[in-house]
C-alpha cells in the first residue's frame, strides 16, 4: 500500500514540476514575450495591444501572484482562455481529448492483435519462412515515418483507389460506420509502426521463455501445443511487453499529433498546431500539459499494474 | 570479433550507402547541381527529361536538386542537434556519475523532467515561444536528447570509475577533471558512439516531423517533411512529387536505422543481449 502511495505522489510532483516549467517557460524568453508573439509579422507590435494582451495573460503582475493563480486555475481544470477567439480552452480541449484517446486506443488495439500472434509464430518458428519475412517488414514498418506512412496509404487507398475518403470526421452518433472508416486509416498509420515493436518484443520473450523448465514441465505433463502456448509461454512473455508499451506511449502521443494533422482529424494536435501557428500560448500550453498529465497517469497506471502482477516490484 | 576483418559483406552496405549520402550531402554545393531554389514557373509540374531527371515541381524546381539539398539540410540539422546533445549529455553524465552526491541528484532528475515532455511537444512548446526556423531547431533538438547521452555516460561512468586504472590515475594526483575525460571518456566511447548513431536517426525522424507541420526548415529551403507537406497539395495532379520524398525519407531512416544496429552489435555487444533485439 505504501509502494502505491509513494508512486502516486512521486506521479503529483512530477506534474508539479511540468506545470511549473510550462509556466515559467514563456518567463524564460529574451525579451519581452507578448511582443515576441505579435511579431510574427515583421513589424512592430502595437503597444496598446501588447498592454492589453499583457493583462489578459496577466503578465503585469508579480510572477508570485500569476503562479498562485495559475495553479488555483488548474485546480479547477481552468486552463485560460485562446488569444485567438477567447473561447474556454478547457472546453476545447474536453471536445477534441476523446478522439484523440478513440484514436490511439484503436492503434493499440491494431498493433497488439498484429504483433503477439505474430510474434509468437514466429518464435515457434525461428529461422524459418515467415519468421526471417516478418523481421524484414518489421524493420520497414519500424522505420517509416508515421506521418509517411499516412500520406501514402491516402495515396494508394483514397487517391488511386477510390476506396475511402482522404480523411476528416463524422460523430459516431450520426453516422458509426463512416466513423470508424474515417477512424482505420489514421489508426493504421499509428498501429503498423507500433506492431512492428510489439512483434520484435513478443518475439524476443517467447523466445527467452522457452526454454525454461516450467515450459518442459508443462510439455512432459503431456499438454497440448495450443495450451502451452497460450498458459505457459503467453503469460510469461507478456510482461516485457507490456512495459515497452508503456514506454511507447510518449512517442505513440506524439505520432498522433501528425497522424491526426495528414488525416485532418479533429482531435487535440489540430487545436496544437494551430495554436503553435499563431502562438496561441494559452491553448499551446492547455493540450501540452493535458498530454503530459495523460502521459503521467498512464505511466502511473502501468506501475500499480505492475506492482499488482509482481509483487516483487515493490520492494 | 570477425567484424573488424576488410572483406564486403552484405552487413556493411548499410555502412557503404551511408557514406554515399555524407558525401554526396557535403559535397552538394560544388557538385554540377542546378540551384534548388531556381524556378522555371513555364514548367510546372514538368514530367521527367534528360535535364530533370525526376521532373519539376510547382514552381518547377528540379526535384531531383531540391531532393539532394534537403537530405543535406536534414542531416546537418541531425548531426548538428546530435552533437550539441552528446557534449552537453556526456559531460552532465560523466560529471554526475564521477561526483556522485548532489550532483548526481541533480542532473540525474533533471533528466527526468525532460523525458516527462513527449519530444515533439516539447519542440512545439519551443517553436510556439521562439518562432520556427534552424535557430530554434537545432538547440531544441538538442534538449529532447541530452537525457539519453547523460544516462548512458552516467551508467557507464559507474561501472568503470572504481576499476584499477582509473584508481592508478588518481593515486598519481592527476586531477578530477583529467580522470574524467582522459581516463574515463575513452574507455566509455563505444556505448556513447552508438547513442550518437541512434541520435542521429531519431532526429532525422523528428525534424522532418516538425517541417512536415511546417514548424521545422522553413521555406523556400528544401527539406523532406516540407516537400511531403506541401506535395499533399497537389495529390492529384502530380503524385510523384509525394512520392519522392517519402522514398528518399524513408530509405535514409532505413539506412541510418541498420547502420545504427550494425555498430552496436560491434561496439556495444552488452546492450543488443540486453535488450534482446
Amino acid at each position: 500500500m505504501f509502494w502505491f502511495l509513494r508512486r502516486g505522489f512521486a506521479s503529483l510532483v512530477m506534474l508539479w514540476v511540468i506545470v511549473t516549467l510550462v509556466f515559467m517557460s514563456i518567463h524564460f524568453v529574451p525579451g519581452d514575450p507578448v511582443e515576441l508573439l505579435l511579431s510574427q509579422d515583421g513589424g512592430s507590435a502595437d503597444p496598446a495591444t501588447v498592454q492589453m494582451i499583457r493583462e489578459d495573460l496577466g503578465l503585469n503582475r508579480p510572477i508570485i501572484e500569476q503562479y498562485v493563480e495559475k495553479l488555483k486555475g488548474l485546480a479547477s481544470f481552468d486552463l485560460g482562455r485562446s488569444m485567438v477567439d477567447d473561447s474556454s480552452v478547457s472546453a476545447e480541449i474536453a471536445r477534441r481529448l476523446p478522439r484523440t484517446l478513440e484514436l490511439i486506443g484503436l492503434a493499440a488495439l491494431i498493433s497488439l492483435v498484429i504483433g503477439i500472434p505474430a510474434g509468437i509464430y514466429a518464435a515457434l518458428h525461428t529461422g524459418r519462412r515467415f519468421d526471417r519475412a516478418a523481421s524484414y517488414v518489421a524493420g520497414f514498418a519500424q522505420g517509416i515515418p508515421v506521418f509517411v506512412l499516412g500520406t501514402l496509404l491516402i495515396l494508394v487507398f483514397s487517391q488511386m483507389l477510390k476506396l475511402t475518403s482522404a480523411g476528416g470526421f463524422v460523430a459516431f452518433s450520426q453516422a458509426p460506420g463512416k466513423h470508424m472508416m474515417l477512424l482505420l486509416m489514421p489508426s493504421l498509420s499509428i498501429g503498423i509502426g507500433l506492431a512492428a515493436i510489439v512483434f520484435r518484443i513478443t518475439r524476443a520473450s517467447t523466445l527467452e521463455v522457452l526454454p525454461l523448465d516450467y515450459v518442459r514441465t508443462a510439455r512432459a505433463k503431456g499438454l497440448g501445443d495450443r495450451r502451452i502456448v497460450l498458459h505457459h509461454i503467453l503469460r510469461n512473455a507478456l510482461i516485457p511487453v507490456i512495459t515497452i508499451f508503456a514506454l511507447q506511449i510518449g512517442s505513440l502521443l506524439g505520432g498522433t499529433v501528425l497522424v491526426e494533422y495528414v488525416f485532418n482529424w479533429p482531435g487535440l494536435s489540430g487545436m496544437l498546431v494551430s495554436g503553435v501557428n499563431a502562438r496561441d500560448y494559452p491553448t499551446v500550453t492547455g493540450v501540452i500539459l493535458v498530454i503530459s498529465a495523460l502521459l503521467i497517469g498512464l505511466n502511473f497506471l502501468v506501475d500499480v499494474l505492475y506492482g499488482l502482477t509482481d509483487p516483487r516490484v515493490r520492494k | 570479433m570477425t567484424g573488424t576483418s576488410l572483406k564486403f559483406t552484405p552487413r556493411q552496405i548499410p555502412a557503404y550507402l551511408l557514406a554515399l549520402l555524407l558525401v554526396v550531402s557535403l559535397l552538394a554545393p560544388v557538385l554540377p547541381l542546378q540551384d534548388p531554389l531556381a524556378m522555371d514557373t513555364a514548367a510546372r509540374f514538368a514530367g521527367p527529361s534528360a535535364q530533370h531527371l525526376f521532373g519539376q515541381d510547382e514552381f518547377g524546381r528540379d526535384i531531383l536538386v531540391r531532393l539532394v539539398f534537403a537530405l543535406r539540410n536534414s542531416l546537418i540539422v541531425a548531426f548538428a542537434a546530435a552533437i550539441l546533445a552528446g557534449v552537453i549529455g556526456t559531460a552532465l553524465g560523466v560529471l554526475a556519475g564521477y561526483s556522485r552526491g548532489l550532483t548526481e541528484m541533480l542532473a540525474m532528475r533533471f533528466i527526468d523532467i525532460v523525458l516527462c515532455f513527449p519530444p515533439l511537444l516539447l519542440a512545439m512548446l519551443a517553436v510556439t515561444l521562439y518562432g520556427p526556423g534552424p535557430v530554434t531547431l537545432i538547440p531544441v533538438l538538442a534538449i529532447v536528447f541530452v537525457p539519453s547521452f547523460t544516462r548512458v555516460a552516467h551508467a557507464s561512468v559507474l561501472s568503470v570509475r572504481s576499476q584499477d586504472y582509473v584508481e592508478a590515475v588518481r593515486s598519481m594526483g592527476a586531477s578530477n577533471a583529467r580522470v574524467m575525460f582522459s581516463t574515463i571518456l575513452p574507455n566509455i566511447a563505444g556505448p556513447l558512439i552508438v547513442q550518437f548513431s541512434f541520435t542521429v536517426a531519431v532526429t532525422v525522424v523528428l525534424e522532418s516531423g516538425l517541417s512536415f507541420l511546417g514548424l521545422g526548415v522553413l521555406p523556400p529551403a528544401p527539406s523532406l517533411g516540407l516537400m511531403i507537406g506541401t506535395g499533399r497539395a497537389t495529390l492529384a495532379q502530380a503524385p510523384m512529387l509525394l512520392v519522392w520524398p517519402c522514398a528518399a525519407l524513408t530509405a535514409m531512416i532505413l539506412i541510418l536505422n541498420a547502420f545504427c544496429d550494425d555498430l552496436r552489435d560491434r561496439l556495444d555487444p552488452k546492450s543488443s543481449k540486453i535488450r534482446g533485439q
